[in-house]
């Protein structure tokens, strides 16, 4: 198997610049998301579709990086 | 060691360290090489992986269980033979996060003395980005008896030489994100906070570690990442500390300034923040 249509853009999410990486394999689409700063995985998600995939790695991203604080 | 750390630099001072997706891909079967993949989200591996590549857990196989520390000359040996290394082995590492954890292993290997380690350039994220084979199935190399070197302490550096060295000739480089470095953040945003202050050590300057990397995840050219850390008082025989968080980044930086520049005198402080920001009476400066 190899990885296809290996996609990467850059979005915000809960005030935090990210980058979310997508790409097919075999069946599965995979999707992660991570801080475009650190570098650092935030989440990651698998799903029948890359849509699907991404938009809850999202949304598991949103979770954690609303937990984060800016200290003045 | 050679040094050929330059204002001129054109080529990387010990280029045999890193091999390209290219290599690796050609290199699969041979027998005197071992492919091993460390990563940050230590599931990655089970996705699929470089075919024929070992994985290795950061948390459970590269620390010391127990005590905060590094794996253990024993722990490190087990893992060797078992993984199918011998001490001749051409050992590859590479991973998630541009080879975070695989610079991580690099430095413990060379802790402990083994002699042929390189890095594959790009990483994990280059090999699926170039759409090149995967495997899910997990090898079972024929078990060796592995003999590690003791521990060589001088690319390690501990907190009472970090306190000593402030204010003194040794470039302290804190090489996580601006934000981390600043206090505005105490820990990579989507990830626990870990420190009790956040800030940086005195008179530290702040080189993040993917300053280093071009887009597709590769070291940047010799030239490039000398005048990056010329710009912050890195010079050749000058004493450098290397620090993040955990060690893991400043492993990372670690490598392109003892391999890829060529820098004789360069630790990596893997007691990093976590160990610095939650000290009792630890000077922090924002």
């Amino acid at each position: 198997m190899r990885a296809e249509a290996y996609l990467a853009r850059e979005e915000t999410v809960a005030g935090w610049v990210v980058r979310v990486i997508s790409y097919q394999l075999g069946e599965r689409f995979l999707a992660s998301v991570e801080n475009a700063d650190v570098g650092a995985r935030i989440a990651r998600a698998e799903a029948g579709t890359r849509e699907e995939a991404e938009r809850v790695a999202i949304d598991r991203a949103n979770e954690r990086l609303a937990r984060t604080r800016r200290r003045a | 060691m050679e040094v050929r750390l330059s204002t001129h630099a054109s080529s990387y001072a010990h280029p045999e360290v890193l091999v390209s997706t290219d290599w690796v891909a050609n290199h699969l079967r041979d027998a005197k090489v071992r492919i091993i993949e460390v990563d940050v989200d230590t599931a990655s591996y089970e996705q699929g992986h470089v075919p024929s590549a070992v994985g290795w857990n950061w948390m459970t196989e590269l620390c010391d269980p127990l005590v905060r520390d590094i794996v253990s000359k024993d722990r490190l040996e087990a893992l060797m033979s078992k993984s199918g290394i011998a001490n001749d082995t051409t050992v590859v590492l590479y991973g998630d996060n541009n080879n975070w954890f695989a610079a991580w292993a690099f430095w413990q290997l060379k802790i402990y003395g083994h002699a042929d380690v390189r890095i594959m350039n790009g990483g994990r994220k280059k090999w699926l980005e170039e759409g090149r084979e995967l495997s899910a199935d997990v090898p079972t190399p024929a078990a060796t008896a592995y003999r590690a070197s003791e521990p060589d302490e001088s690319i390690r550096v501990y907190l009472p030489e970090v306190r000593s060295s402030m204010g003194g000739s040794t470039v302290l480089i804190d090489v996580r994100s601006p934000a981390e470095f600043t206090g505005e953040i105490l820990s990579p945003p989507g990830l626990p906070e870990t420190c009790q202050r956040g800030g940086h050590i005195p008179g530290a300057k702040n080189v993040p570690w993917a300053k280093a990397c071009k887009e597709d995840g590769t070291f940047k050219e010799a030239a490039d990442l000398l005048n990056i850390y010329a710009s912050v008082g890195v010079e050749a025989d000058k004493p450098v500390i290397a620090y993040c968080r955990i060690g893991e980044r400043s492993s990372h930086t670690w490598f392109v300034l003892k391999y890829l520049l060529g820098h004789k005198n360069v630790r990596n402080y893997d007691g990093s923040w976590t160990e610095w920001g939650n000290l009792v009476g630890a000077p922090v400066e924002r």
